[in-house]
């Protein structure tokens, strides 16, 4: 059984301090919904609105229809998982599982058998009488999981779980929640500031700045589209320039970005506000965007200088320098290397890869 | 190259001058209690004896006072605990200001003097009682009853410190966890932070149980017509006192080694090294048991209660006697010879009716008597002290010589 969750016009307010503005947004049963934002965008304040441990000062949150006002934490049809997990120390992982089913009532006996049933699916069959100490990172996080899922919630929130994990076992696990949610089949709503976990994982994502919901779409959309200069420069990595709008005819513009000749760039039904000719604009182009160009007939050439290179492995990452502005490009490594120092490196990108965007505040790196 | 340089000697030195200081008032005082001298004294030693203990259970005065301290002091734990427990709770809820002054409330009944806290307990008490025009039979009068509170005060201050140790390592996301998964705010409290305290709970307890049990400055006041421990002790201290104290010392170091004991054989049971050691040798394991070990204690400790029952120092304590009486005829003798007054009849009339105590058991108080006496205030001369009105022939020149002796 799942449940959708709407947030209508939902406000919270601390004092002066806005956490959260306008917040409005529907997420239907069954989705893999992410927050994504830096720390202090307040998405935790948004997730404890819906789980029940933050009332919001206006607006009202609909679980399944309904309006949630006086509906304390307990009460509600969802589990939370903390980010620091907050498994119980003193109680064995069964007694950790079956936590949800003790303070209702439920005996021993049955108890049991649903934590042995969790723990199978959690891949941790027999394991029920060890200490929550003696468990490592993952299998902490999967006991958190078989917790929340103990008395079947309709909502799974989910509180930047991964965030104290290494890099290796963080990956591991986005590919097993994706599953586990696969399996169960509930809503899941996850908080996260890592974007590799956010589009990896998630049907669709809510990009937060400062209180407020920038930009909702699915992963594909807020990565290629994005709408607003924050999520282009928070998700992903981005070139920035400063341009001038010189013409627009509702699919191309031209873009002066003092960079030789007038860039090109396409606009799209699922991009930002439009731009009229003669207003400032932000162009955007991606690193993985920018291309070495072959020779001189290519689109939206500029050249630019050599400056330094870090070297990832698969990627390159090669930092230059085009009349005083730092660009970043990225490489896939097939062991050639085109790009020589105090050579002027030669580059272009295709129209329908830049993105030109209102003037706005740039994510701090 | 035997003799060791100075320098490397000094911290032996310092460890055996700091171990002295420790427990050399202990170890006298134990020493104390089994010579059968009516002062607490080691020397000169007179008799090895066990009469004090039974003098004290004996002591009717003293046994009641045992009794209060012990109903006071778990009333005490009773209301003290839970008002720490809360006070910590709370302060480890409110935000950082509101936090720094409740805690300067909280904690200034700690700073407040025993003697302010007994003397406010007593008035404010007092002044309530006579609003309601309460009896004197009323628990607005009652001794035990104005003491616990009285302690109550400051007590809940100490055991709110120890909670407020532990709490600040409590992660409160387990309780909004708890809350999440269904619990209702007081199941929260019960399954997840109480089972957190609990080793708090313990030491708070006996923290609270011993601070009431040794307090005098606060109970003093507010015992009012009733008596603890600490307060028939003071009094004894001040009415002359025999060696019955020092068997009371002997009991409670006894009982706190047994405890001590115990527990530590306890946590040495449950090391993981010792794990080891055992697994292989059953005979041990059952041997080092803290269970055993307690059993032990316990066959000892039955063992010297009967030994004491039972020991007779009648022969010695007699001798004592004789030879006193022996020494107090030739003194009077003496005083007949070098001050012919009319006061020397008393003591020949008044020893030989007291034989239980030698005329050297009443010299100190005699001399805390007699300045009491000498300041015209009599009415505070105990029975305890039946040479204090015999000041006179007890001069100090004259007790100075038979200790000499």
């Amino acid at each position: 059984m799942t449940k959708e969750i709407s947030l209508e016009h939902v406000w919270v307010e601390f004092g002066e301090f806005t956490a959260v503005q306008k917040a409005n947004l529907n997420i239907a049963g069954g989705e893999f919904f992410s927050f994504l934002g830096p720390s202090g965008c307040g998405k935790t304040t948004l997730l404890r609105c819906i789980s029940g441990f933050q009332d919001p000062t206006r607006g009202v949150v609909r679980i399944g229809g309904n309006d949630m006002k006086g509906v304390g934490p307990n009460k509600r049809p969802t589990a939370l998982i903390f980010q620091n997990l907050a498994l119980f120390p003193l109680r064995s992982i069964a007694d950790n599982i079956a936590f949800p089913l003790e303070v209702r009532g439920v005996d021993k006996k049955t108890r049991r058998k649903r934590a042995d049933e969790l723990l199978e699916l959690i891949a941790l069959p027999g394991q029920g009488d060890k200490k929550v100490s003696e468990l490592s990172g993952g299998q902490k996080q999967r006991v958190a999981i078989a917790r929340a899922l103990a008395v079947e919630p309709d909502i799974l929130l989910l509180d930047e779980p991964l965030s104290a994990l290494d890099l290796k076992l963080r990956q591991h696990m986005r590919t097993e929640l994706r599953a586990i949610q696969k399996q169960v089949g509930l809503t899941f709503i996850y908080i996260t500031h890592d974007q590799g976990e956010a589009l990896t994982m998630s049907d669709r994502i809510a990009v937060m700045n400062k209180g407020k919901v920038e930009q909702i779409g699915n992963g594909r959309t807020i990565y290629d589209h994005p709408t607003s200069s924050f999520v282009a420069s928070f998700v992903g990595e981005n070139n920035v320039m400063d341009g001038t709008v010189l013409t627009n005819d509702g699919k191309m513009m031209t873009i002066d970005a003092g960079l030789g000749a007038a860039f090109k760039v396409e606009n799209h039904p699922a991009g930002g506000p439009a731009l009229a000719p003669g207003d400032v604009c932000q162009l955007f182009v991606r690193p993985e965007a920018l291309h070495l160009a072959k020779d001189d007939s290519g689109i939206n050439q500029f050249e630019s200088k050599f400056v330094s290179e870090e070297f990832e492995g698969n990627m390159r990452h090669i930092v230059l320098d085009a009349q005083g502005k730092k660009l970043k490009l990225s490489l896939i490594n097939d062991g050639t290397n085109a790009i020589r120092a105090n050579a002027p490196v030669k580059l272009d990108f295709a129209p329908n890869l830049g993105i030109a965007l209102k003037p706005g505040e740039l994510a701090s790196a | 190259m035997k003799m060791k340089s100075p320098k490397a000697m000094i911290p032996g030195l310092y460890l055996t001058l700091f171990f002295a200081y420790l427990f050399g008032p202990l170890i006298i005082m134990v020493i104390t209690a089994f010579n059968s001298s009516n002062f607490p004294r080691v020397s000169p030693w007179e008799c090895f004896t066990t009469d004090w203990f039974g003098k004290l259970v004996a002591d009717d005065a003293l046994i009641e006072g045992i009794g209060n301290s012990l109903i006071i002091g778990i009333g005490v734990v009773v209301v003290a605990i839970p008002i720490g427990l809360a006070a910590a709770i709370m302060l480890s809820q409110v935000g950082p200001k509101l936090r720094a002054s409740l805690y300067t409330i909280f904690i200034a009944p700690i700073l407040v003097p025993g003697v302010v806290i007994g003397l406010s307990t007593l008035i404010f008490w007092d002044r309530i009682g006579t609003f309601f025009n309460a009896p004197y039979e009323s628990f607005f009068y009652d001794g035990t009853f104005l003491t616990i509170f009285g302690q109550v005060t400051f007590i809940a201050a100490y055991s709110m410190l120890v909670f407020l140790s532990r709490i600040q390592r409590f992660d409160h996301t387990l309780t909004e966890a708890a809350l999440d998964m269904g619990a209702t705010p007081t199941q929260a409290f019960v399954k997840v932070l109480l089972p957190f305290m609990a080793p708090a709970i313990g030491s708070a307890t006996v923290l609270a149980f011993l601070a009431s049990l040794e307090n005098y400055n606060t109970t003093v006041f507010t015992i009012v017509s009733s008596s603890t421990f600490t307060t028939v002790l003071s009094s004894k201290v001040r009415y002359g006192l025999d060696p019955s104290i020092s068997a009371v010392a002997v009991i409670i170091i006894s009982i706190t080694l047994i405890g001590a004991i115990i527990f530590e054989v306890r946590n040495r049971y449950n090391s993981k090294g010792w794990a080891l050691v055992i697994a292989e040798r059953p005979a041990l394991k059952v041997a080092t048991h803290p269970g055993t070990v307690a059993g032990i204690l316990g066959v000892l400790a039955i063992g010297a209660v009967l030994f004491i029952q039972n020991y007779d120092s009648n022969a010695c304590t007699a001798q004592i006697l004789e030879e006193k009486r022996a020494l107090q005829q030739q003194l009077m003798e003496q005083q007949s010879l070098d001050t012919p007054t009319p006061t020397q009849s008393a003591p020949s009339s008044t020893v030989p009716s007291m034989p239980s105590l030698g005329p050297l058991g009443g010299d100190e108080g005699g001399n805390e008597g007699g300045d009491e006496n000498g300041a015209g205030s009599d009415s505070s001369a105990p029975a305890s002290n039946p040479f204090g009105g015999a000041n006179g022939i007890f001069a100090p020149q004259n007790l100075r010589g038979s200790e000499g002796n």
